[in-house]
């Protein structure tokens, strides 16, 4: 099969200090502006591509359509009170927040969190991973032209959020992990109902793949394209499946458990070549580990037992100097609080590090030079990004 | 890439003949789940207005509002929470937090409506199509975002404190105190109840924040016996407190004393501040109880001068004489005591009013005069036996302890009656005989049943742990004296009830249970008369009076211009009762001297 070869001849010279010489009264070259209403973006950011041809010589990111202010924010709530914000920093999964958030405060509160509320804590996360994995393939087979993999992904996210639903009250924002513990137990026959759900996620994966992963087009497409490469993991902030990909298995859960990640049986999944494909087989593997851990989570979790701890006088609650950084695996990679305290009733400085910050930015600059016009919205998903934990 | 990869795709087709999984509304229903965050609910009848919600409230989309139907009462603001739809985010907070527990959701999550004011509503007031469903999120058990529990007061073992007079609770630690405070929601309903309206919600504050200060200065600016209070008042505040009605209530009283146990007694002038200049003119006051000192204070404050006229040999009243050296201690009280002189206010001891000096004397040599003279006559049950010289009046009792006199302690002793009066004397009498025979042989005879108890709890229990006998429901019915003259016991026989189909005092008894209670001395302590002789006939007659007490308006005045009275003597039944008493009447003779200037 004979490749595309590319025709870099009508290509701008680098200058010295490395940026493109481009001439845009040439005519050789055109600006176009993908985003921020573009079915090919993820979510409220734009990027503004300068193409010679079809191909891509130039992208630059652009954020800021979404600033919330949330970090700021919650300088002005009491810690009660910034915990049913948090979870909106992060639409698609909010639960990291909630975790990090609750996490962040407990040590610098000094909480004891029962053991029961830790085992529900690491099931909510690991449900929340196999859902934002099931909007990423949803995006993922859309940017390509698949549209019908999207509508299964989200019948099978949506049987994930009745079980949300049931345990937490709410589908998309929980407010259920918060500073001390976790609101409530399990509902009666929880994991009867969980284990239908399981069951209808791997159904439906097994389709996708037969459909989309076992598919030429979506192999010629993917294959080999946008490759960061075990090099660029430092330098650029990479981290979760577009890591791993790579063959670096880096992974939170592992490096440093949290919650009651050590009493699970599981094994990071790793690639040899972060391309779109490789990152997707990763991503599509990884659920299949969150299914097994949700599982074990149900066979070892303690039935009975507080979920919750003492808390004090919420109105009234100050929490003595200091700082800390909590960190999870979320299902893009690194997601952590960095939450500095100063005695007061109310965080002194919040900032949250979600793993789309380097992703969406640096990292598509990177990859996006050379990429055909076609193929951005394919590669832009492939980095699994959600620009509202950009702008916080 | 393989063959199979150019089939599988088409695999997809095998979806066609699958039902389609989407639910079809409004067609199809989907009720929410079990624990759903829906629509809000409030049983408006077991919400009390504390505003809770309000407080904890991130996107400020509850407002108290005034509700109609709903009064404000005791324990209750009258207001019920307003929800903002347009606001909430149904995080729950409020149902969390919701001091009794009347504020929910339900499951319910459509609703539609034409008019965009429907979605600011009170719930529970404004009817609602969900308002009858069962499921919803209610606080799950033990989810508590308020500490119920109270911080524990120390205090002395009964073994230990059975033998002397010292006082029995140790004072909050600042940590314990802290800790305390920090449970306060600051709801204020206990503000409106405390019959002196003290900011309480504000001094607890100060604690938190370590500003004992600013706590002292809070406290006397409504009440100059907050030390005497901080021990030993009645406490309505906590039985409204917003805490109560799923925890224990905030230890008001004790973090009240925690305050001014902090700040030096030195310091307490300057810090509650001096009067203002003087007027000129002279207000009498009669009874240095705390009605009578109340009232002194705040006149002495407003410049002008009072001199206080009181019968016994130190000031305080019965906060003196009544209550037990083990409760209050004599110090506490003395420091109030000096303060209220600080303040210029000129007090006579010894001086009782009456013969020597009387009240027309007063009335001639001053522009108003206060009688605040308590209530020091013991009532006596008049039953067979009780005018026998064994036979005492509580209060005389309490007096005689206080003024360190002798008295014949009797080995075996026999109270009449169930309330706080009766518990003190039995506790006095009990230290004095472990002090004098080495145990304590003391038995409470009260009318009513421990359900309907008139002690408090605390001192019941208390009164167990020292070794003191107590029988409810008996009905006094003979004092035995034998052949030679002594008193042997008190007969009683079983309460059937207290009080007739009209709700007037009339006990019946069952004849067939009767009890005798072994003791050589009877001790009445049912109750207090006031002894008026001191008005002389002449004013008496001019008086008017309403069931032995004399009348006045909601100021304190009497039907002489020239006359207020205050307190027990009055109104009643407490300190700070008779606190709130002496600022009203304060208030009201300062506002009648300005007038005088005036005209
Ligand atoms: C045993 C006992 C225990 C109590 N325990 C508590 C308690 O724990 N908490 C609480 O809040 N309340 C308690 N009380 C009630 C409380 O003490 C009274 O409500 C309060 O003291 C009333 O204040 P007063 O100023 O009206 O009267 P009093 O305190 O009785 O003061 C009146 C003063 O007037 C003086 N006086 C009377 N006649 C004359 C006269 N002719 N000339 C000059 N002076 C005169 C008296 O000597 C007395 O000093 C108790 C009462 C008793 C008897
Ligand atoms: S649910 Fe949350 S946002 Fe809504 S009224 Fe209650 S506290 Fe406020
Ligand atoms: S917290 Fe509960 S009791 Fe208090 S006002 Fe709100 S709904 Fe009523």
């Amino acid at each position: 099969m004979a490749l595309f070869e590319l025709d870099r001849s009508q290509y701008p010279e680098a200058k010295a200090d490395g940026s493109l010489d481009i001439d845009l009264a040439s005519g050789k070259y055109l600006k176009l502006w993908q985003g921020p209403q573009h079915p090919g973006i993820t979510g409220n950011m734009s990027v503004e591509l300068t193409v010679c041809g079809d191909e891509v010589v130039e992208g630059r990111t652009h954020v800021g359509y979404l600033h919330r202010g949330f970090e700021k924010l919650m300088e002005r709530r009491t810690f009660i009170q910034c915990f049913p914000i948090v979870c909106r920093i992060c639409v698609p999964e909010p639960d990291f927040n909630e975790y990090c958030y609750a996490a962040a405060v407990e040590e610098l509160a000094g909480l004891e969190v029962p053991e029961r509320a830790h085992w529900i804590r690491t099931l909510i996360l690991e449900m929340g991973r196999i859902n934002s994995y099931m909007m990423y393939l949803g995006g993922q087979a859309g940017s390509f032209g698949m549209g019908v993999i999207g509508q299964w992904a989200t019948y099978v996210r949506d049987l994930m959020l009745d079980r949300f639903e049931e345990m937490t009250g709410a589908r998309i924002y929980h407010m259920f992990i918060l500073p001390g513990g976790v609101r409530d137990g399990l509902p009666e026959g929880f994991a009867v109902r969980m284990e239908e759900t399981l069951r209808e996620v791997e159904r439906a994966l097994k389709d996708i793949n037969d459909v989309m992963y076992c598919n030429a087009v979506f192999k010629k497409r993917t294959v080999g394209v946008g490759v960061i490469t075990p090099e660029m993991i430092e330098p650029y902030g990479v981290t979760g499946p577009n890591a791993r990909a790579a063959g670096v298995a880096k992974d939170v859960r592992k490096d440093q458990p949290y919650l009651v990640y050590p009493e699970l049986d599981f094994e990071p999944v790793t690639g040899s070549v972060s391309d779109i494909y490789t990152r997707a087989d990763v991503r599509r593997r990884d659920v299949h580990v969150s299914i097994d851990l949700i599982r074990q989570i149900l066979q070892k979790m303690p039935k009975d037992g507080p979920v919750m701890t003492r808390l004090p006088n919420v109105l009234n609650w100050k929490i003595p100097e200091g700082e800390t950084y909590i960190r999870g695996e979320c299902s893009r990679g690194e997601y952590g609080y960095y939450l500095v305290t100063d005695g007061s009733g109310y965080p002194r400085r919040v900032n949250v590090r979600g793993p789309s910050y380097t992703h969406a930015m640096a990292l598509l600059e990177k990859l996006i030079v050379n990429a055909n016009i076609s193929d951005v919205a394919g590669l832009m998903v492939s980095l699994h990004t959600y620009p509202p934990e950009i702008e916080r | 890439m393989t063959v199979q990869d150019v089939l599988s795709p088409f695999t997809a087709w095998k979806n066609l003949f699958r039902d389609p999984v989407t639910v079809r509304d409004p067609l199809t229903e989907r009720p929410g789940a079990a624990r759903y965050r829906g629509f809000h609910k409030n049983d408006v009848a077991e919400c009390i207005g504390c505003g809770t919600c309000e407080a904890i409230c991130q996107n400020a989309a509850i407002d108290m509002v005034p509700v109609d139907g709903i009064e404000t009462k005791e324990g209750d603001s009258g207001l019920r929470p307003q929800i903002d739809y347009g606001r909430c985010c149904w995080c729950a907070l409020c149902v969390d937090v919701c001091m009794t527990g009347s504020l929910t959701m339900s499951n319910e999550y459509t609703w539609i409506d034409s008019d965009p004011d429907a979605f600011r509503f009170v719930p529970g007031v404004d009817h609602k199509s969900w308002d009858d469903a069962e499921l919803g999120y209610h606080r799950p058990d033990g989810h508590r975002l308020t500490p119920p529990e109270r911080i524990v007061m120390r205090e002395m073992d009964p073994e230990r404190r059975i033998g002397n007079f010292e006082e029995i609770v140790d004072g909050y630690s600042v940590e314990e105190a802290r800790a305390e405070a920090e449970r306060c929601v600051a709801c204020g309903l206990c503000v409106a109840t405390c019959p002196a309206h003290m900011s309480i919600p504000d001094y607890i504050a100060t604690i938190r924040e370590g500003d004992y200060e600013a706590g002292l200065k809070l406290l006397y600016e409504t009440n100059p016996f907050s030390q005497v209070c901080g021990r030993v008042c009645t406490h309505k505040c906590e039985t409204v407190c917003a805490v109560h009605h799923e925890g224990d209530p905030i230890a008001i009283r004790w973090l009240k004393r925690h305050i001014t146990d902090q700040v030096d007694r030195d310091r307490y002038v300057d810090i509650i501040g001096r009067p203002a200049g003087e007027t000129g003119h002279k207000v009498a006051v009669v009874g240095a109880g705390p009605a009578g000192l109340t009232a002194a204070f705040d006149l002495a404050r407003m410049g002008h001068a009072v001199t206080v006229f009181e019968a016994r040999k130190h000031a305080g009243g019965m906060t003196r004489y009544g209550i037990p050296e083990y409760r209050l201690p004599y110090d506490a009280l003395d420091a109030d005591v000096d303060v209220i002189r600080a303040m210029g206010v000129d007090i006579k001891c010894d001086t009782p009013i009456g013969d020597k000096v009387t009240m027309t004397g007063l009335e001639k040599d001053f522009d108003t005069v206060l009688v605040a003279i308590g209530l020091h006559l013991g009532r006596s049950t008049r039953i067979p036996g009780s005018d026998h010289p064994k036979v005492a009046k509580a209060v005389d009792l309490l007096r005689a302890i206080t003024d360190g006199e002798t008295i014949d302690v009797p080995k075996t002793a026999v109270v009449i009656g169930g309330g706080n009066v009766a518990m003190d004397i039995a506790r006095s009498l009990a230290r004095l005989q472990k002090q004098i025979h080495g145990e304590v042989g003391m038995t409470v005879t009260a009318l009513e049943d421990f359900s309907h108890f008139l002690a408090d709890p605390e001192e019941v229990k208390e009164s167990f742990e020292e070794g003191i006998e107590i029988f409810d429901a008996r009905g006094p019915r003979e004092v035995l004296v034998d052949e030679v003259g002594n008193v042997t016991g008190l007969k009683t026989w079983k309460v059937v009830s207290i009080f007739d189909d009209k709700g007037r005092f009339a006990p019946t008894y069952d004849e067939g249970d009767e009890r005798i209670h072994v003791g050589t001395m009877v001790i009445e302590a049912i109750g207090q008369a006031a002894d008026v002789a001191l008005l002389g006939e002449a004013l008496t007659e001019k008086l008017e009076w309403n069931r032995g007490r004399i009348t006045v308006d909601a100021d304190g005045r009497t039907s002489e211009p020239w006359l207020w009275a205050a307190g027990d003597c009055v109104n009643g039944p407490d300190v700070v009762h008779a606190v709130a008493d002496g600022h009203r009447v304060a208030a009201s003779m300062d506002a009648v001297l300005k007038a005088k200037e005036l005209s």
